[in-house]
């Protein structure tokens, strides 16, 4: 090649870069300009000026704590049982399913394709008035005549632990899948019984794989607002109900980029500390 | 005389303790099938009502037709919103592939200065919830005046597939034996040769692999597409905006479809997989 070796690493990355810079770190500095903005005065719904008004932050986060709350409440519990549900699932299909390993991956990822807000749709009809399961339990007496399933928090954290499911289950069963059996094994023949083998051998060396599903759970269902406008009720509005409607419905762009950049902020830091602890840099 | 010690050491075993032994072997094999159900109810359910004869709404079971395969389009919109969603899926998909391709190649093939923050810039989209992505795109496309539509969507879906492109061509790299390549050199291949015959083919499955979670990730994209697109309507926003007033089961349909079609897809690429290995 014509050019000096040293450079090829720059060229190759130049125009991802230049994409990444434009379309991804300037808007995100932008976020950050308008995040501070305030409406001119006598000016029409949708005009403002930089004011650095960093009150909007506490006034943001002031009007909006209940929401802030619920999104990482929500989010945990969605993690902790989308982990508590595909840990086994990977785990079986890892060491248990012999040649139908290869399949049984593809349908982990199959309902991918039928559209997510289609099958969140579907889960509501199926819970919902309408569907046979409500007037099922009802007719049982095993729920009150009063009671519902949709529109209600655990109808969200159920769709949010449904729909990021395949994030969990991908990255757990790629770092089981990678476990040399003889590990195993070994802890076998050093008098390890199944569980202790499993908690000192498996599970360790399952940890990045750990670490990976559940941010990539986590991360989106902290951000997510069509599970809470689906299944849920005013009730349950998370904080991207929240940002969503500042920006379509009343165009307050400010506050929507404050909300937007302290959920960020929040789960950067979040993430930081976890990857921390967890002890494990090598992600990406 | 085996089969007496084995008589002898397998007493008649009571059913309960059998069936206990049983469940407790197939514990995890059951614990599969219960996985995969749950999985699939929504998946079942849709495709079920897409046989429905429900006029507008459908939301309970009126009867069984195939008017609504034999006429997908009957919707209004629904046609025209699948069309945009695959046109701005394949765009994405190529942009992303080619401009992920070269960054997965110089991260995961060169030591240079600025590797580690290279890595950071790929994993910080991950690490952006998506609403702040789009968020943050539309308000940069309003300071200079570019009306949200169907480009805005377009470079939209790009940001957010080239971080997974670049992590899933970047393990397939990684995972290549060096001495293949090694060997092309030894047999008198010049660098550029080596790269054509020997390291893109090997790392073409990585590629179609990143391409195709690249036309899956944008086609069912709704979060960053609904701050992006204005009033352009790509499949997802159109389930979204019916879902209130009852959905057509046309959707159901094209929603069934691209599920047995996406199946089509990866089993035939497994079966190719296999055959080139024996």
């Amino acid at each position: 090649m014509s050019f000096p070796k040293v450079r090829v690493p720059y060229l190759l990355l130049l125009p991802g870069f230049a994409f990444l810079f434009t379309f991804f770190i300037l808007p995100i500095i932008n976020l950050a300009q308008t995040s501070t903005q305030t409406p001119i005065a006598g000016g029409d719904t949708g005009q403002y000026e930089q004011t650095l008004a960093f009150s909007n932050y506490i006034q943001a986060f002031v009007d909006n704590k209940e929401q802030f709350g619920r999104s990482f409440v929500y989010a945990t519990l969605a993690t902790i049982f989308a982990l508590a549900i595909a840990y086994p699932l990977a785990y079986a299909i890892a060491f248990k399913s012999g040649k139908f390993k290869n399949i049984l991956l593809v349908l982990v990822v199959a309902p991918f394709f039928t559209s997510f807000l289609l099958r969140t749709i579907a889960w509501k009809q199926i819970l919902g008035e309408e569907g046979f399961v409500v007037p099922g339990l009802r007719a049982l007496n095993i729920i009150g005549q009063q009671t519902t399933l949709t529109s209600t928090s655990v109808a969200v954290v159920a769709g949010m632990t449904y729909n990021f499911l395949p994030f969990m289950t991908l990255p757990l069963y790629a770092s089981l899948e990678r476990i040399d059996p003889r590990t195993i094994e070994a802890a076998g023949d050093l008098y390890a019984n199944g569980l202790t083998a499993f908690r000192r051998v498996t599970v360790p060396l399952s940890l990045p794989g750990v670490v990976a599903g559940t941010l990539l759970t986590f991360i989106p269902a902290a951000g997510d607002y069509v599970n809470a406008a689906i299944l849920g009720s005013p009730n349950t509005k998370m904080i991207g109900n929240v940002i969503e409607s500042r920006y379509f419905k009343i165009v307050d762009y400010p506050t929507a980029a404050a909300l937007s950049f302290t959920l960020m902020a929040a789960i950067l830091i979040l993430v930081t500390l976890y990857i921390r602890k967890a002890g494990t840099e090598e992600l990406v | 005389m085996s089969q007496k010690i084995k008589d002898a050491s397998i007493p008649t075993i009571p059913f309960k303790a059998r069936f206990s032994r049983w469940f407790g072997r197939n514990l995890l094999r059951i614990y599969m099938l219960f996985g995969f159900t749950y999985l699939f109810i929504p998946v079942a359910y849709t495709f079920v009502f897409s046989f429905n004869d429900s006029g507008k709404s459908n939301l309970i079971w009126k009867g069984f037709t195939l008017n609504n395969w034999q006429n997908p389009c009957g919707a209004p919109e629904v046609c025209n919103a699948l069309g945009n969603s695959i046109k701005i899926g394949l765009l994405a998909t190529i942009f992303s592939t080619i401009l992920g391709t070269m960054i997965a190649f110089a991260i995961g093939r060169y030591k240079f200065k600025g590797r580690s923050s290279s890595n950071l810039l790929i994993f910080l989209p991950m690490a952006t919830p998506e609403i702040v992505l789009g968020a943050s795109l539309l308000s940069l496309f309003l300071v200079f005046k570019i009306n949200p539509g169907f480009w805005p969507t377009v470079i939209a879906h790009v940001v957010f597939c080239i971080s997974f492109v670049v992590v899933t061509v970047k393990a397939r790299i990684a995972s290549l034996d060096p001495r293949l390549e090694q060997a092309a050199m030894d047999l008198y291949a010049n660098e550029l040769e080596t790269f054509r015959k020997v390291t893109l083919p090997l790392v073409a499955p990585g590629i179609a692999g990143a391409a195709l979670l690249a036309f899956s990730l944008s086609f069912d994209d709704f979060i960053i597409t609904n701050f992006n697109s204005g009033t352009l309507i790509t499949f997802p926003k159109f389930v979204y905006v019916s879902a209130a007033r009852g959905i057509p089961a046309q959707a159901n349909v094209i929603g069934s479809a691209m599920f047995f079609l996406a199946l089509a897809i990866v089993i035939a690429g497994q079966l190719v997989k296999r055959k080139k290995t024996r």
